[in-house]
C-alpha cells in the first residue's frame, strides 16, 4: 500500500526553523510499524533523519512521538490502524510536545527525568530485613495494588500529552506521579511521607485537571489518571 | 586533537543494563565511578527480558543450588566451567533476595514468598521432573530488574553519562588507561581517563536477520576488546531461542511453555514428544530449536511454511495436562495475569489473541554464550593460561565466564548479570583502591577519531543497510541453528567481501549533533567483525555441542573438543584460534537426553 509520510524535521546545524519532510513509500505493508517506515526513510532515502529507538517492540520507551496528533510509540503503531481504508495512508510524525527539540524527532529528555527523580523513585525501607536472611513477605493482594504502575517504561507519552504540563513545565507530570504511586502503594515501602510532600506540592497532583489525555496516550495501558486520583486520595485522607 | 574533553575517574563502566548497573551499585560504594551508556539506562535490553531469574529458593517445592548447577552444566552440554557454575547457583539465592530487599516487585505465592515457575531444563535431579525455579514478576522480570537497579543507582547518586557512545579502549601494553566516547548530543569526543574499565555492553543478535535483540545490540564492547587484542571466547555458540514471533523475531518467553503451552506442527502433532520424551516442550533451547527446524524441513510446518504453532489456549493446555496425568489446569484469566505482555505483543503485531488462537513462531537469534573471556571476578583474561589484564573487566552478556558453555539455560542470563555484575563491581573497586592512575598516552583518541572522519567523509557508494542486510542474510543461511563446513565457508567468503564493501560505506549526515547515521555505520563495523569471528570459530569446531550443531559432525566429541575456543584477531580479517581447557567438577560429561 502507499503511505505518504510527513515528518517534522529540524537540524540545529542548518535550519532556522522546523519544516515538513514529505516521503512516499509505495510498497508499505499494513503490518509495518511507523518505526519500520521511519527506518526506511532513514536507511533508503535520507540518512540525516534523527530518531531514538532500540527494542522495536514497545518495551524500552525510546521512540515516543506524535503520530497524527496523538502520542504513541512508533514501534507499537501499525500502519493498518492509520489507513483510511482506501489502500493508502497519510501519516504525520512529529516530536512529542513540551520538551526542547534537539534534532528532528529527538527531544531533550532531561527535564522529564528531573521530574522523575524529584519523587524519590526508589524503594525506601530502613528497617532490617527478616532475620532469616530471606525476602520480605508480601501478600499477592498487596502486590496487586501497585502492579499497574510498575509497568511504566518512562517513555513520556503521558506527560507530553498533558495540557497542564504544556501550560506549566514545572508540573511534575503524570509519569512522575505514576512512579510515586508505585512506591506509595507498595506495602513494603516506608518513604510515603517524603514522596507525598513532593507530589502534594503546588506543582504536584493538584495541577491535574483529570482529562485523561495521559491515560489514552500510555502505550503500557497504565490507568494513569486513576493512579493520580489514588495519590490525591491519600493526600486528602491520609490513608493508603 | 585539541578539542577532546578529558574526565578522570577511578573506574568507567560501559553499559547500563542489568550487569552494568549491578556493578555500578557495588563499585561506586568504594570508588569514584562513571557509568557510560549509549542509551538512557532504562532503555537497555535487560528491560525486554521476560520469563524470570533463576535461583533455587525452593519457595513452592524442594530445590537445591546443586540441582540448579547440574541443570546448568547439562544445559551447557558440559562446556561450562563448573567452578563458575557453582558460584552462579550459590550466589543466585542471595542476590535474588537482595533484589527483593531493593524493592523489586516479584510476583508472590499465596504464602507471601517470591513466586517461581517452571522453565526449560530446570529439574528436580532426583525425580527428573520440572521444578519451579524461575523467580518472576509477571512476564516482565527484566523490566523490573532494570528499573529497580536504576532506581537504586539514583538513590546512591551514581554518576551517569547518558547517551555517551564508547568507541575505543585505551590500552598501553598490559595496562588500562580509559576509554574514548562520543557525546551523542554534540558529536564531541571525550576521553575518560581511569584505572579500570568494565564492558557490560550486551549482545550482538543483530548479526542475524530474525532476532529478539534490540537494534542497539551491535556488540560494541566485544568488538572494541577484540580490536585491542583481547580474544573472543566460544563465539560459535550463539543461542537460537525456539519461540520468536514469526518473521519479527520478537521473543515469546519460555514461561509460556512453563505455564503449559505446547508446540504443535502442521499435522496437529505435539512433536516435542518425539524429541524429548521426558520433559517434552521444556527441553533445552538448542534441542527445541533443532526440533522445530527438522519439522519444518520435513514439510511439517504450518501449511508447509517455515513456522510452527505455540499453543497456550486453555483447552489445548488442559488436554495435555490431563493426558500427562497432571492435576493442574489453566484458565484464560491465568494467561492474562501471568503472561500479559506476551498477549499484548501477539495482539499488537499479529492480530492473534493467544487465548483464542495459536501463535505462529520460529527460532530467533537470541543470546551470545560466548564473548569477552573473564575469570569469576569479572577480570578479563588474555589467553589459555588465563593471564589477567589488570584493570579490565567484563560482565553480562558481553562476557564469557563461562557459565553457559555451549547452550544457556533459560533464566540464567539474568542470574549471570546480577551475580557476576556484583562480583565484578566489588573486585573493580578493590582494584582501584590499590592501583595508581597511569598517565594517558599522547593523542589517545586520534586513531578512532580518524576512523570516524574516514566514515564521515567517505565518498563510497555502498549503502549501509544493504551491507547489513547481506551480513544478516549470510549469517542466517550459513551460521544458524544447523551449519556445515559448506554453509559456514560460504558465509566466511561473503563476509570477506562485505568487509571490503564496508570500506565503501558512506553517510549522508555530515553533521555533529545526534549523528546516529554515523554511529550506526560504526556499529555495523562491530557486527561484521563479530560475525566473522563467529563463523571462523564455527568452521573449526568439528563436532556438535549445544548451540553449535554441525550436520557434518553430528556428535559431541569430548576427546577432541571438550575445550573453549579463543579467537584472536591478528590482522584485518585474520584470526588465530587457540583453546582453553574446561574446568570440570562434580559432573562428568554424559550424553544429554531430556
Ligand atoms: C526478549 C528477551 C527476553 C529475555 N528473557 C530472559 C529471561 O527471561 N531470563 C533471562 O535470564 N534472560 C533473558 N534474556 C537475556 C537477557 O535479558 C540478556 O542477556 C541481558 O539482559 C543482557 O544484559 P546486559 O546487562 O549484559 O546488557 P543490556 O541490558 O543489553 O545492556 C547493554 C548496555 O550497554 C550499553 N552499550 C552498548 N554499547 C555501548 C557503547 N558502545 N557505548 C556505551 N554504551 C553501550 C547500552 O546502552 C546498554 O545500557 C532475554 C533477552 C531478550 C532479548
Ligand atoms: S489527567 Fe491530569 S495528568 Fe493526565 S493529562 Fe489530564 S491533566 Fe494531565
Ligand atoms: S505512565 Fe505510560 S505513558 Fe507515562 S511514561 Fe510511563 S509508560 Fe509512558
Ligand atoms: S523502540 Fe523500544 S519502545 Fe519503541
Amino acid at each position: 500500500m502507499q503511505v505518504n509520510l510527513r515528518i517534522r524535521r529540524f537540524n540545529p546545524e542548518k535550519d532556522q526553523k522546523a519544516w515538513w519532510g514529505e516521503y512516499t513509500l509505495s510498497d508499505a505493508l499494513p503490518t509495518d510499524t511507523v518505526l519500520d517506515l521511519l527506518h526506511r526513510v532513514k536507511w533508503e532515502m535520507d540518512g540525516t533523519l534523527a530518531l531514538r529507538r532500540s527494542c522495536a517492540h514497545g518495551v524500552c520507551g525510546s521512540d515516543a512521538v506524535r503520530i497524527n496528533g496523538a502520542n504513541a510509540l512508533a514501534c507499537k503503531t501499525l500502519v493498518q490502524r492509520l489507513s483510511g481504508g482506501n489502500g493508502s495512508a497519510t501519516i504525520q510524525v512529529e516530536p512529542i510536545l513540551g520538551l526542547r527539540v534537539i534534532k528532528d524527532l529527538i527531544v531533550d529528555m532531561e527535564p522529564f527525568m528531573e521530574h522523575y527523580r524529584s519523587v524519590l523513585p526508589y524503594f525506601i525501607n530502613d528497617s532490617p530485613p527478616p532475620a532469616d536472611g530471606r525476602e520480605r513477605l508480601q501478600s499477592a493482594e498487596d502486590r496487586a495494588r501497585f502492579d499497574d504502575t510498575t509497568k511504566c517504561i518512562l517513555c513520556a507519552c503521558c506527560t507530553t500529552s498533558c495540557p497542564s504540563f504544556w501550560a506549566n513545565e514545572k508540573y511534575v507530570g503524570p509519569a512522575a506521579i505514576v512512579q510515586a504511586h508505585r512506591f506509595i502503594y507498595d506495602s513494603r515501602d516506608e518513604g510515603a511521607a517524603e514522596r507525598l510532600a513532593v507530589v502534594g506540592d503546588t506543582f504536584g497532583v493538584w495541577r491535574c485537571r483529570t482529562n485523561f489525555n495521559c491515560t489514552s496516550a500510555c502505550p503500557r495501558d497504565i490507568e494513569v489518571t486513576k493512579a493520580i486520583a489514588e495519590v490525591k486520595k491519600v493526600l486528602a485522607t491520609g490513608e493508603i | 586533537m585539541a578539542n577532546v574533553k578529558t574526565h578522570t575517574f577511578d573506574a568507567v563502566i560501559v553499559g547500563a543494563g542489568g550487569a552494568g548497573l549491578m556493578a555500578a551499585l557495588y563499585a561506586s560504594k568504594n570508588a569514584n565511578v562513571a557509568v557510560l551508556s549509549k542509551l538512557y539506562p532504562t532503555r537497555s535490553h535487560t528491560g525486554a527480558a521476560q520469563g524470570g531469574v533463576g535461583a533455587a529458593l525452593g519457595n513452592m517445592e524442594e530445590d537445591r543450588w546443586e540441582w540448579h548447577a547440574f541443570d546448568t552444566v547439562k544445559g551447557s552440554d558440559y562446556l561450562a566451567d563448573q567452578d563458575a557454575v557453582d558460584i552462579l547457583c550459590q550466589d543466585a539465592i542471595e542476590v535474588v533476595i537482595e533484589l527483593e530487599h531493593m524493592g523489586l516487585p516479584f510476583d508472590r505465592f499465596p504464602n507471601g514468598r517470591i513466586s517461581q515457575r517452571r522453565f526449560g531444563g530446570h529439574t528436580n535431579n532426583e525425580t527428573k521432573k520440572p521444578v519451579m525455579r524461575a523467580c518472576h514478576a509477571a512476564d516482565r522480570t527484566g523490566h523490573m530488574i532494570l528499573q529497580t537497579l536504576y532506581q537504586q543507582c539514583i538513590k546512591q547518586k551514581v554518576n551517569f553519562f547518558d547517551e555517551f557512545h564508547v568507541v575505543d579502549l585505551i590500552r598501553v601494553g598490559d595496562s588500562i588507561r580509559g576509554v574514548v566516547a562520543i557525546e551523542i548530543a554534540t558529536g564531541e569526543f571525550h576521553i575518560f581517563h581511569s584505572k579500570a574499565v568494565m564492558f557490560a555492553t550486551g549482545g550482538w543478535g543483530r548479526c542475524w536477520q530474525v532476532t529478539s535483540n534490540a537494534h542497539s545490540l551491535t556488540g560494541d564492547g566485544a568488538a572494541i576488546c577484540l580490536r585491542r587484542g583481547i580474544p573472543m571466547q566460544d563465539m560459535e555458540f550463539f543461542q537460537f531461542h525456539p519461540t520468536g514471533i514469526f518473521k519479527l523475531g520478537i521473543l515469546i518467553t519460555e514461561g509460556v511453555r512453563g505455564e503449559g503451552g505446547v508446540l504443535i506442527n502442521g499435522k496437529g502433532e505435539r512433536f516435542m514428544e518425539k524429541y524429548a520424551p521426558t520433559i517434552k516442550d521444556l527441553a533445552s533451547r538448542d534441542v527445541v530449536s533443532r526440533a522445530i527446524y527438522l519439522e519444518i524441513q520435513a514439510g511439517n510446518g504450518i501449511d508447509g511454511k517455515n513456522y510452527v504453532h505455540l499453543d497456550i489456549r486453555p483447552e489445548t493446555v488442559n488436554h495435555y495436562f490431563a493426558k500427562d496425568g497432571e492435576t493442574r489446569r489453566i484458565t484464560r484469566e491465568d494467561i492474562e495475569a501471568k503472561l500479559p505482555d506476551i498477549a499484548d505483543f501477539t495482539r499488537t503485531y499479529l492480530g492473534v489473541d493467544p487465548v483464542k488462537d495459536p501463535m505462529p513462531i520460529q527460532p530467533t537469534a537470541h543470546y551470545a554464550m560466548g564473548g569477552i573471556p573473564t575469570d569469576v571476578e569479572g577480570r578479563v583474561i588474555l589467553d589459555a593460561a588465563k593471564k589477567v589484564l589488570p584493570g579490565l573487566y567484563a560482565a553480562g552478556e558481553a562476557a564469557c565466564v563461562s557459565v553457559h558453555g555451549a547452550n544457556r539455560l533459560g533464566t540464567n542470563s539474568l542470574t549471570d548479570l546480577v551475580v557476576f555484575g556484583r562480583r565484578a563491581g566489588k573486585d573493580m573497586a578493590a582494584f582501584c583502591q590499590q592501583a595508581n592512575l597511569l598517565p594517558l598516552p599522547a593523542n589517545a583518541a586520534d586513531e578512532v577519531i580518524a576512523e570516524f572522519e574516514r566514515i564521515r567523509h567517505n565518498q563510497g557508494s555502498a549503502k549501509m543497510f544493504e551491507v547489513r542486510n547481506r551480513m544478516q542474510t549470510t549469517m542466517t543461511e550459513g551460521v544458524s541453528v544447523f551449519r556445515t563446513k559448506e554453509t559456514v565457508s560460504a558465509s566466511i567468503a561473503e563476509l570477506k567481501k562485505l568487509r571490503v564493501a564496508y570500506q565503501d560505506v558512506g553517510v549522508q549526515d555530515k553533521g555533529k549533533v545526534f549523528n546516529s547515521e554515523l554511529l550506526e555505520a560504526w556499529e555495523l563495523g562491530c557486527l561484521l567483525e563479530l560475525a566473522e569471528v563467529t563463523a571462523v570459530s564455527a568452521l573449526t569446531r568439528q563436532e556438535s555441542r549445544g548451540g553449535h550443531a554441525r550436520d557434518d559432525f553430528p556428535d559431541r566429541d569430548d576427546v577432541n573438543w571438550l575445550k573453549h575456543t579463543l579467537c584472536h584477531k591478528v590482522g584485518e580479517g585474520e584470526y588465530k584460534l587457540d583453546y582453553k581447557p574446561v574446568t570440570l567438577g562434580r559432573y562428568e560429561p554424559k550424553p544429554r537426553v531430556y
